[in-house]
């Protein structure tokens, strides 16, 4: 009995040395139920990062830890909790929106830093020093799609098709609708859809046809958006379409037929058929690991860890700093430096949170992007 | 002619939902359980199909019979392990465990096929009828989910009526005690039940996602609760009344989404649901049961 | 039946309810002890709250199933009108009460005001069906309540409230606020609720049933759920007494709703699915139908379950799943249960 206690202690010392000079790196995502994909994909790009900069074996090392929220804010609140209770000294938030508002009140509230992959609401960072961003703030890709659409003099008369109990869908239609007469476009249709009723779009899709909308705006994930085009097709309409970066994944769909998507144009800042090196490496080793191909989410928790890593360097943190200790020295060098990674280059965040990078405008042809430009 | 064609959309999807609804009211006839798992066995037929048509390279046509093979067995399977040792126990009892069981299926395909969509090869491809100068278009897939579901629906009837089994599953439904008094086989009747219910699912979940071509481990469970609602909708335990619940429930929630609105859509689906269970309270086509005293 | 029997049936039923209280008293205070000696740890913490909401739904929905004994679907629709009408309340009182138990008090009751409402409104045609049906059209009216909600625009301006459906046309003045977001929900919620606020709320509700249920009406409930056709003819005023158990059910499912959205700094309708229904249903269920404080374990158990499943990562879902139809199957196969009562050395002789 004692031997086997005696080595039981040693275990846990070993393995305490073995991760005292980690950081222990914390998040949440859906890892199980319907908005699974996600969760996964951030976690799985989250877990390359970290493992790569560990086999690097720098001074910073990273313990990374992801626990399951199913898209749910209670349950991410629980997830948050269970990552602070095993010693979370720096946090990657929720990688959903909803979600990600209720734990981001919890990193406020405790002082301990957060960098959301993925979830794009202003909600997330509004009032909270010490959250941030990695993807896009909703409203500003409403308005940059806007934007781009009126400049660019793509379409006059526009419709927008958007997911009604999805906020992030929401969120971006919100600002698109609201800044569309600026850029001289006219919104003839506006029909919406939700959970439960997200199969047949002929209604919405009659409706844009019959108001001869020239342009459809998806502010909406790539599988939806799958069954959109396809129906389109099926009843002969083609206007040009438009997606956010929701979009990005459509290619990479089993099964997909990419002649659907020909043409379709699409704001992005990843892309995971980019010739960069950088991008080549993640989507080979991603593809080795999980047999699949990166979508944005992978890449954009990619970048949280790598983000991380620059600044816990610059800011000569050592993994026995608490959360609070790390939780001012994050908040300074996020606001002050520039970060290169696979969702953009010259990454800036600003005061509140939010990152400034530049959207690429992307256009699907012969099942590639090709840059609008 | 916009008409027509929400119309012709919403018999498409209202066949889909009356093919499910009839695996429901099959199962819930005989055993007076709502079998929450329903829907994903959907699920499961659907990834079987997608698996053999698109990584072994078999016939559409064959890979639905294989579907339907493997989901009957699941069926009987699921009904042995979970809800077999419940029948004697309070119906609520055994719900609950057919929402475990939902649960289980569900998380099992999440751990087994990932949780990327997946994009359904047709089982006919993606062409379609024109007519009326192309004003008016049904796409195959409309046209064989319509055909085979009225097929399926008159070889239910027939069997219900006419075989010695569906003979068997009547009486069970009635009173399963004076059944086994009369030399029936209660628990195989009840297995057999399952097994046509789930190979039923099969076939629904090939056509649903023909028609509607992303599947995903949850790809089955609100088509399921829609179908269920189907299935009171047109008087639960009765065969035309899924048939004929299905279709209207389809045709309301598009015309609703077309000329209501399209945010609210469901709660119009669910509202009229509810009026007409007000005016006939066991459904459209349902048997109104003598209270005895 | 003797007189001796009846009068032991209602000391065993007195018996019963006192220990309830009893085993809800001292959990409350172990854990209050337990989490001031910092010895709980963050994980318990947080969950302390929602599970009060969670027993708190257990109890309200335990008198429409278990003691009326109509099986009710839509149960977290009420949540939601309670959680909804709740944190509006408590937001524009945010200026007017300062001291936040108060204004969660205020907020819980006017909570279960909204939803004794809703579920009056919607007892009318619900309580006129029996079965199945009753049960469907519950469901049918928590997918509105959700619905309905999802579209549901509410702002509050120097002018007073606006509201509006389907989109965001309240044209709030300058410096006007908007509570309710539709699909967005509401976000920035002050956590105004407590653990005792929680406690407190349980023991009101439990108070609540217990008097009604070992009163005049209470023997009517269940009058009726034993036998409809001779209660009816006895001359109970069936409609009355399914009406008088339904509200008071909504009611409290309204306040546990306001407690639950508190605790969290956002709320959307959609948490309170056909999904989070299903989920109260299976802790009346797994506890025993009219078994209020096997309902509180069950909401104890349950909420906990899969936090404490963590450790098995992907497979955590797929455990819970498993441990679900396990334990169903245990609690009501005759020949399983028979089996375990062996193996329990303290049972009882009489049981045997």
């Amino acid at each position: 009995m004692k031997k086997v206690l005696v080595c039981s202690l040693l275990v846990l010392a070993m393995s305490a040395s073995a991760f005292g000079a980690a950081f222990k790196i914390g998040g949440t995502g859906p890892l199980t139920g319907g908005a699974a994909i996600y969760g996964i994909a951030a976690m799985r790009g989250a877990q390359i990062a970290a493992e790569e900069i560990n086999a690097l074996g720098g001074d910073v090392q990273f313990d990374l830890r992801y626990e399951d929220d199913t898209h749910d804010a209670e349950k991410a609140v629980n997830a948050y909790n269970a990552l602070k209770d095993w010693g979370m000294q720096v946090s990657l938030g929720s990688v959903t929106s909803k979600p990600c508002e209720a734990t981001a009140a919890e990193n406020f509230a405790d002082r301990i830093f957060a960098l959301t992959p993925s979830a794009s609401s202003a909600a997330v960072t509004e009032g909270k020093d010490n959250v941030f961003q990695m993807c896009f703030v909703d409203p500003n890709q409403g308005t940059a799609s806007a934007q781009y659409i009126g400049e660019k003099g793509y379409a006059k008369k526009v419709a927008v098709i958007w997911k009604n109990d999805d906020v992030y869908s929401k969120g971006v239609r919100d600002t698109f609708v609201e800044s569309a007469g600026k850029f001289g476009l006219e919104i003839v249709s506006e029909t919406a859809f939700a959970d439960g009723n997200d199969t047949d779009f002929s209604v919405q899709l009659t409706d844009a046809k019959d108001k001869g909308a020239e342009l459809v705006f998806l502010p909406m994930y790539y599988q939806p958006a799958s069954l959109i085009l396809a129906q389109a097709q099926a009843m002969g309409y083609a206007p040009k379409w438009f997606g956010i970066d929701g979009m990005d994944g459509i290619l990479t769909m089993e099964g997909f037929d990419k002649s659907l998507a020909e043409g379709v144009m699409l704001l992005t800042p990843f892309n995971a058929d980019a010739k960069d090196e950088k991008t080549v490496k993640f989507v080979t080793e991603y593809q080795k690991r999980f047999g699949e191909i990166p979508n944005q989410f992978a890449a954009d928790g990619y970048d949280c860890v790598y983000a991380y890593c620059q600044a816990l360097t610059q800011a000569k943190a050592t993994p026995d700093m608490d959360a609070e200790t790390l939780c001012p020295k994050m908040i300074e060098q996020f606001t002050t430096m520039t970060f290169n990674g696979l969702t953009g280059e010259n990454v800036k965040w600003s005061k509140n949170g939010e990152v400034t990078k530049d959207p690429k405008g992307m256009v699907i042809k012969n099942g590639a992007y090709v840059g609008l430009d | 002619m916009t008409f027509l064609n929400f119309f012709i959309s919403g018999i498409s999807l209202g066949s889909i939902y009356a093919i499910i609804a009839l695996g429901y009211t099959m199962v819930y006839g005989i055993s007076k359980m709502l079998n929450f798992a329903h829907g994903d066995v959907i699920m499961v037929g659907a990834y079987i199909c997608f698996y053999a048509v698109v990584r072994y390279g078999l016939n559409p046509f064959l890979a639905v019979a294989v579907a339907m093979v493997l989901c009957s067995v699941l069926g009987i399977i699921v009904e042995g392990l979970a809800y077999k040792p419940l029948r004697q126990a309070p119906s609520l009892a055994v719900l609950i465990t057919a929402i475990g069981m939902s649960y289980f299926l569900q998380n099992t395909a999440l751990l087994l096929w990932s949780s990327n969509p997946k994009v359904f090869p047709s089982v006919v491809g993606r062409g379609a009828f024109h007519m009326f100068n192309g004003n008016l278009s049904v796409s195959h897939i409309t046209a064989l989910t319509i055909i085979v579901c009225l097929v399926i629906m008159v070889a239910l009837s027939l069997f219900v009526s006419k075989t010695k089994m569906g003979k068997a599953m009547r009486a069970c439904s009635e009173d399963k005690g004076a059944a086994q008094l009369m030399g029936i086989n209660v628990n195989a009747t009840i297995s057999m039940t399952f097994a046509i219910g789930s190979g039923l699912a099969a076939i629904a979940g090939a056509l649903l996602c023909s028609a509607y071509p992303t599947l995903m481990p949850t790809t089955g469970s609100l088509p399921g609760i829609k179908a269920f609602t189907a299935a009171v909708f047109g008087g639960i335990g009765s065969i035309p009344g899924a048939f004929l619940g299905g279709l209207m429930l389809g045709v309301i929630e598009i015309f609703a989404k077309a000329y209501i609105s399209s945010q609210l859509s469901d709660a119009v689906v669910f509202g009229v649901l509810i009026v007409v269970l007000l005016v006939k309270p066991a459904g459209l086509l349902g048997k109104m049961t003598q209270e005895k005293v | 039946m003797t007189m001796r029997r009846l009068i032991n049936l209602k000391r065993a039923e007195a018996r019963r309810i006192y220990l309830t209280y009893a085993i809800v008293i001292a959990a409350y205070i172990i854990c209050q002890v337990m989490s001031s000696t910092k010895f709980l740890s963050s994980s318990m913490r947080g969950m302390l709250v929602p599970i009060c909401a969670y027993m708190v739904m257990a109890v309200s929905l335990n008198l429409v199933v278990g003691i009326l004994g109509e099986l009710s679907l839509g149960h977290a629709g009420f949540m939601s009108v309670g959680a909804f009408s709740g944190v509006a309340t408590a937001i524009l009182l945010q200026g007017f009460i300062p001291f936040a138990p108060v204004r969660l008090a205020i907020a819980m009751i006017v909570a279960a005001v909204f939803a004794a409402f809703a579920g009056f409104v919607i007892g009318i045609p619900v309580l006129r069906l029996k079965g199945d049906y009753l049960a469907i059209v519950t469901l049918a009216f928590g997918e509105i309540i959700k619905s309905i909600l999802n579209n549901f625009y509410l702002g509050v301006d120097s002018q007073g409230l606006h509201f509006s459906m389907l989109s965001d046309t309240t044209r709030l003045l300058p410096g006007g606020k908007l509570i309710i977001r539709g699909p967005m929900g509401i976000s920035g919620i002050q956590k105004i609720a407590t653990f005792p606020a929680g406690f407190i709320l349980l023991m009101i509700a439990l108070m609540i049933v217990f008097n009604l249920v070992n009163s005049r009406s209470g023997r009517a409930f269940m009058a009726i759920r034993d036998d409809r056709i001779a209660a009816e003819s006895i001359g109970l005023d069936i409609t009355k007494y399914k009406m008088m158990a339904f509200v008071m059910s909504a009611a409290l499912a309204g306040s546990a709703g306001a407690l639950f959205a508190m605790n969290y700094s956002t709320i959307v309708a959609n948490k309170f699915d056909f999904n989070t229904s299903i989920l109260i249903l299976v802790f009346v269920v797994l506890g025993g139908q009219g078994n209020m404080l096997g309902g509180i374990i069950a909401a104890a158990v349950l909420t906990i379950l899969p936090e404490k499943l963590r450790s098995f990562s992907e497979y955590r879902m797929l455990l819970y799943a498993i441990v679900l139809i396990v334990m169903m199957l245990a609690t009501n196969n005759a020949e399983i249960k028979e089996f375990l009562s062996r193996l329990n050395p303290f049972r009882h002789k009489e049981e045997a």
